[in-house]
């Protein structure tokens, strides 16, 4: 059940990313150059996706995180660090060139994959080799000193 | 180049629709949408028994495309101009930045915005630059 539930949540995320029109990589490059502002082809659009998408997640968390539990889980997973370290500039640093070049993020990439096209394909398989090198290298032993978190995914 | 229609009313339902999602996966598992954690984790190591529920969040993800063609009988356009070498080259980034910053545009931009948690303040703003600068040299530097 919690797996079929999962699947339908995967679902409304991807009809909002086509819907939105971020499954399109011109759109979101489009909006990312700003050099279009004066030439008239910027495209403004991807900051309407992220206010609908903050000011429905700010409210829904809100009334979310007052219950006791999650309908399928014992707790609730929410992020706790604080701590601003290099790695919180760094990745973000060069996650975004990533997206600036090709206009793909994660998210619109997975589901590019759906619109059955080779370049999606090929972009998913490098950002997934990406991933897991990434993971690799966060869990080798530290020679710098730097204690490590335990799961380099907590946000 | 291709130029893009502004869409201001589609993109605020289909980010209402990406918020939505984000709200019923806290609501149910108990756990942040952020793309890049959850594809990440369907890699080695294992940390947690949760490999179905992430396997059927990702196959969510790639069947709306095809739900949509089904039930409209088209797809909205989709445009990729980036060439084979750049696709691999950004994928590599943008799948090792995401897991390097602890997440991308949804885990930091939408869920960690939504919390008001200053580290994806940070880090939406650090990708949004890098980006911007990315698409203005790719653009614009010649």
């Amino acid at each position: 059940m919690a797996i079929l539930v999962q699947f339908a949540i995967g679902l409304v995320f991807g009809l909002g990313l086509i819907v939105s029109g971020m499954s399109n990589p011109a759109k979101v490059l489009n909006f990312l150059d700003i050099g279009g502002i004066t030439a008239g082809t910027w495209d403004a659009s991807l900051a309407f996706v992220m206010a609908g998408a903050v000011a429905v997640t700010f409210i829904g968390f809100k009334r979310v995180l007052k219950l006791a539990r999650p309908f399928f889980a014992e707790r609730f997973y929410v992020p706790t660090r604080e701590d601003i370290d290099p790695k919180i500039i760094v990745g973000p640093a060069i996650f975004g060139v990533g997206w600036g070049l090709a206009g793909f993020c994660p998210g619109p990439a997975l589901t590019a994959l759906g619109f059955g096209s080779t370049s999606a394909f090929m972009f998913v398989g490098a950002m997934c080799a990406g991933m897991v090198l990434a993971r690799f290298i966060a869990r080798l032993p530290s020679s710098t000193g730097i204690v490590t978190p335990a799961d380099p995914l907590e946000t | 180049m291709i130029a893009t229609p502004f869409t201001p009313v589609a993109s605020l339902l289909g980010g209402a629709l990406i918020g939505l999602s984000a709200v019923l996966l806290m609501w149910t598992t108990g756990r942040i949408a952020g793309v890049s954690g959850i594809a990440a984790r369907l890699f080695p190591p294992y940390e947690d028994s949760q490999f179905a529920g992430r396997l059927a969040f990702v196959a969510g993800l790639i069947v709306a495309p095809i739900l949509v063609r089904l039930v409209t009988g088209s797809l909205p356009a989709q445009t990729i101009a980036a060439t084979t070498p750049v696709l691999i080259v950004a994928g590599l980034l943008t799948g090792f930045g995401a897991v390097w910053g602890n997440g991308c545009t949804s885990g930091h931009g939408v869920c960690g915005l939504s919390r008001l948690s200053v580290r994806s303040l940070i880090a939406t703003i650090t990708f949004m630059a890098t980006g911007v600068v990315t698409v203005f040299l790719m653009r614009h530097w010649s």
